[in-house]
């Protein structure tokens, strides 16, 4: 080996270290924890409570989770698992579910696959989790589907809208959550047809299920002429020039993304680099006003701030958002959030752990005080299409069912940055379901803040 | 060729060069010139053949004294160290670089994930079959890589090999009909027989959650074995001395009738054939090939394990593959239970004091792990040598 070839592997090497303390991002949140036990529950005393296995012992119940906590998907999403723990330390504080303090542990995936594998295995079987809760990333999560249920272990609440996790038949275990990027994308190809049939409409797609399920929904609505172009990206790849290039010179003045939020502030500078000024309309997933905002912020170096850029974007929406201060449950996550003494401020992304945790709730208490993993399925099959929370539209779960919950409205953000809706509350499903409104309510909060669920069985 | 490869130094004084401090640990050892005692045999074939039984061994004993976790994370050491064994002939041996080996190993997964793609209930092909269907396909592409690397050089080199990092998990995302786009393609564990459910009751007494993966965790280390018993064959043979020609002496090599360009494909193609089996068991491993596993850190994670492992060296690939799996959530665990840091914040962390780690060892052993002892040990012989010469 030569002098040079040598230089250059230690020059490698040293690159390698850089490459890999470079891969350190998101948020630097410290921890608190309440840890104070209480009575409560439906039937029975604390003294009835038994271990019934991994994860339920006499007094604890632990879930596990895998999120991104570094890496390209960090920012934003590293924060949902603080929003799990402060909901679960307020439950914790009064008294946990059945005498049962809630243990919340969850890993960095950094939001590669191959470390999930590994994660979620030490979730299972070192730390012997009970159930695993919110698992990010549909391809992330795909490595860990087989595992989960071959090891029969709950695996609930999905954080990601594909349509791969409700296959009860294949995976009896697993559980969606939010609405499914096809149910959403459907909604949205109505709104649009109805209100705007004169419109030229662009789509802007992430390259995978997430894109593919939402334009199936949205060309369920609009003819294939309305759809002027279709752009793609690939996670991870930010010169989206091109594809605003793209999508501008077919003459689209309406382009509908099915993207991350970074995508959102990455496609908005774009435009804003070309004089590109289309009606916008990003999916849930992509619209996290305030996170796109502080990205908007971040990546034009100041030079576009704030949530108000955001002013006149469409979207949709499925729970409350931090920028509706008088909705019952934003004020009462707020609290909680406060409580929790956390750092940082109260986020959309924390809101969506907190709803999630809320659901957890409903299952443990659902399950009864003494579960296996199966019996906590079961109670998701069976009184799941039951519970009301956050979540504007019930969920559809049944035993043929494990799809989350089924339908959203239409925001548009005025120039605060607030949404406003559009449209009542809509409700559909995958496939040729049609589209309804929506004829309950949204509830509101129970005086306690905690769920109160009857065993089922 | 090309002037950059001409060893400096004095013409005819070219052999102050070799051994060099980089690939200290690539050389073999001089049990012999030197005479010491050694309580292996003698013939290198037969030296291996013990040495993997009892690598066969300390394998059985260490997946059945620790956990099911553990185990778990040494079949990821398996398939890394499969890999990096292969890179450490590329790069110690013949003197080549590759930043495109998590490339290859992409191509070793998605063969084997295709080949076991089948319908629930079907019969998938045996695991023996797809594995050498996966070696193969990344023989070939080895191969082509190969062609084009043997004339390639240095920073030209290391260039070419990264596109291939960069594009080949590329080509998932646009047959995406084929190969799943970015979810990728699951791929369903091999059935465990029934004799091994009874053998590890027998020796541990395990049962329950996870037996499947302790399956996977023996497929994996059973390949790594195999690996490293022909790559070791390989390394002390006739070609693992013609490698180290070609490395250290190009116009020496050339004028003795050695073909570089012909050697050092073959040197890429060994090396594309070992990472192409570390993708297949990865993909068992993991139960999924998808191109978020296939980023270009992987392809620098292996360069990093051969380099702190020692450049050239088995010993060196597995030691580095085993820091690469077990020092980050080390570090995580301490910075959470230690330092009581939230679990981001101590995800965070870990990858800093990783960076530091290596960079440290990079500093104060610059020939890597193994090439550091086999130095100072060469050293202390020497200095004993000296000693004893000089008391006659």
């Amino acid at each position: 080996m030569t002098r040079n070839s040598r230089r250059l592997v230690s020059v490698l090497a040293a690159a390698t270290i850089a490459t890999t303390m470079a891969a350190c991002g998101g948020d630097d949140d410290s921890g608190g924890g309440g840890d104070s036990s209480g009575g409560g529950g439906d039937t029975g005393t604390a003294a009835d409570n038994e271990a019934t296995g991994p994860g339920m012992t006499e007094d604890t119940v632990t879930i596990g989770s895998h999120y991104p906590l570094t890496g390209r998907a960090a920012p934003g999403y590293s924060e949902i698992p603080t929003g799990v723990q402060a909901y679960f330390d307020y439950v914790n504080a009064n008294g946990g579910v059945y005498d049962r303090q809630i243990e919340w542990v969850y890993r960095d995936d950094g939001y590669n696959p191959t470390n999930t594998s590994t994660v979620v295995r030490e979730l299972v079987l070192d730390e012997e989790v009970f159930a695993i809760m919110g698992g990010l990333g549909t391809a992330t999560h795909n490595a860990v589907l087989d595992f989960l249920n071959t090891e029969e272990v709950p695996d609930l609440f999905v954080a990601s809208g594909s349509s791969l996790w409700d296959d009860p038949e294949n995976l009896p275990y697993t559980f969606g959550w939010q609405t499914d990027y096809e149910s959403e994308g459907k909604i949205i190809g109505q709104y649009i047809a109805e209100n705007y049939p004169d419109a030229k409409v662009g789509l802007f797609l992430q390259d995978d299920d997430f894109g593919e399920d939402g334009e199936r929904g949205v060309r369920q609505y609009l003819d294939d002429d309305q759809i002027v172009e279709v752009q793609t990206y690939t996670s991870g790849n930010i010169d989206v020039g091109p594809q605003m290039a793209a999508l501008q010179s077919s003459g689209a003045d309406f382009v509908l993304g099915f993207n991350t939020p970074p995508y959102t502030a990455l496609t908005q500078l774009a435009a804003r680099n070309l004089n590109y000024t289309p009606q916008w309309w990003y999916s849930n997933v992509g619209s996290a006003p305030d996170l796109v905002g502080s990205l908007l912020g971040a990546f034009s170096q100041g030079a576009v701030s704030g949530a108000s850029a955001l002013a006149g974007i469409m979207t949709t929406a499925y729970i409350p958002t931090v920028d509706q201060v008088d909705n019952p449950w934003i004020q009462l996550f707020q609290r909680i959030w406060d409580e929790s003494g956390q750092e940082g401020v109260l986020t959309n992304t924390r809101v969506y752990g907190m709803a999630q945790a809320y659901t957890m709730v409903q299952a443990l208490q659902a399950a009864g005080r003494n579960p296996t993993g199966d019996d906590l399925v079961a109670a998701v099959e069976e009184a799941g299409s039951d519970w009301r929370g956050p979540s504007f539209t019930p969920f559809r779960f049944s035993t043929d069912r494990h799809a989350g919950i089924s339908g959203m409205s239409v925001v548009q953000f005025n120039d605060q940055g607030v949404g406003e809706e559009l449209t009542p509350l809509l409700v559909t499903d995958t496939g040729d379901a049609d589209i309804e409104e929506y004829d309950g309510e949204p509830i509101a909060p129970p005086e306690s803040g905690i769920p109160d669920e009857e065993a089922v069985g | 060729m090309s002037e950059t490869q001409t060893p400096t130094g004095e013409p005819g004084a070219a052999s102050d060069d070799a051994p060099s401090t980089a690939t200290a640990a690539a050389n073999a050892s001089p049990a012999r010139a030197t005479g010491r005692r050694s309580f292996l045999p003698r013939l290198t074939l037969l030296r291996h053949l013990l040495i993997l039984v009892v690598g066969a061994a300390l394998a059985v004993l260490l997946l059945e004294s620790t956990e099911l976790n553990t185990n778990i994370k040494l079949g990821n050491v398996a398939y890394l160290a499969v890999a990096a064994g292969g890179l450490t002939l590329l790069t110690g041996l013949s003197g080549q670089i590759s930043l495109g080996h998590g490339a290859l190993m992409a191509v070793g997964a998605y063969t084997t994930a295709l080949m076991l793609d089948v319908e629930r209930g079907d019969e998938p092909p045996s695991l023996f079959l797809v594995f050498l269907a996966a070696i193969a396909a990344t023989t070939v592409v080895g191969a082509l890589v190969g062609v084009a690397a043997a004339r390639l050089h240095g920073p030209y080199l290391a260039g070419a090999t990264l596109a291939l990092a960069v594009g080949i998990p590329g080509l998932a995302l646009y047959f995406s009909d084929t190969l799943g786009g970015e979810q990728g393609i699951t791929v369903r564990p091999p059935e465990r027989p029934e004799w091994f459910d009874n053998a590890v009751e027998q020796l541990s007494g395990a049962s329950g959650r996870g037996l499947n993966d302790k399956w996977v965790a023996y497929i994996a280390v059973a390949c790594l074995l195999v690996t490293y018993f022909f790559l070791a064959n390989l390394m002390r043979s006739r070609m693992g001395r013609t490698w180290r020609a070609v490395r250290d002496q190009e116009v020496a090599a050339e004028l003795a009738g050695i073909s570089l360009g012909s050697w050092r494909v073959l040197a890429f193609v060994v090396s594309a054939a070992a990472a192409g089996l570390a993708g297949a068991v990865l993909a068992i491993v993991v139960q999924l090939a998808a191109p978020g596993s296939f980023l270009p850190v992987l392809s620098l994670s292996l360069l990093t394990a051969v380099v702190i492992g020692g450049l050239g060296s088995l010993t060196g690939a597995l030691l580095g593959s085993a820091l690469l799996v077990f020092l980050p959530p080390w570090l995580i665990d301490i910075g959470r239970d230690v330092f009581d840091m939230e679990e981001a914040q101590a995800s965070q962390a870990s990858f800093v004091v990783y960076g530091l780690l290596l960079v440290v060892t990079m500093l104060f052993a610059p020939a890597g792990l193994v090439g550091t002892v086999r130095l100072a040990l060469l050293r202390r012989r020497a200095a004993r040598a000296t000693a004893a010469a000089g008391g006659r």
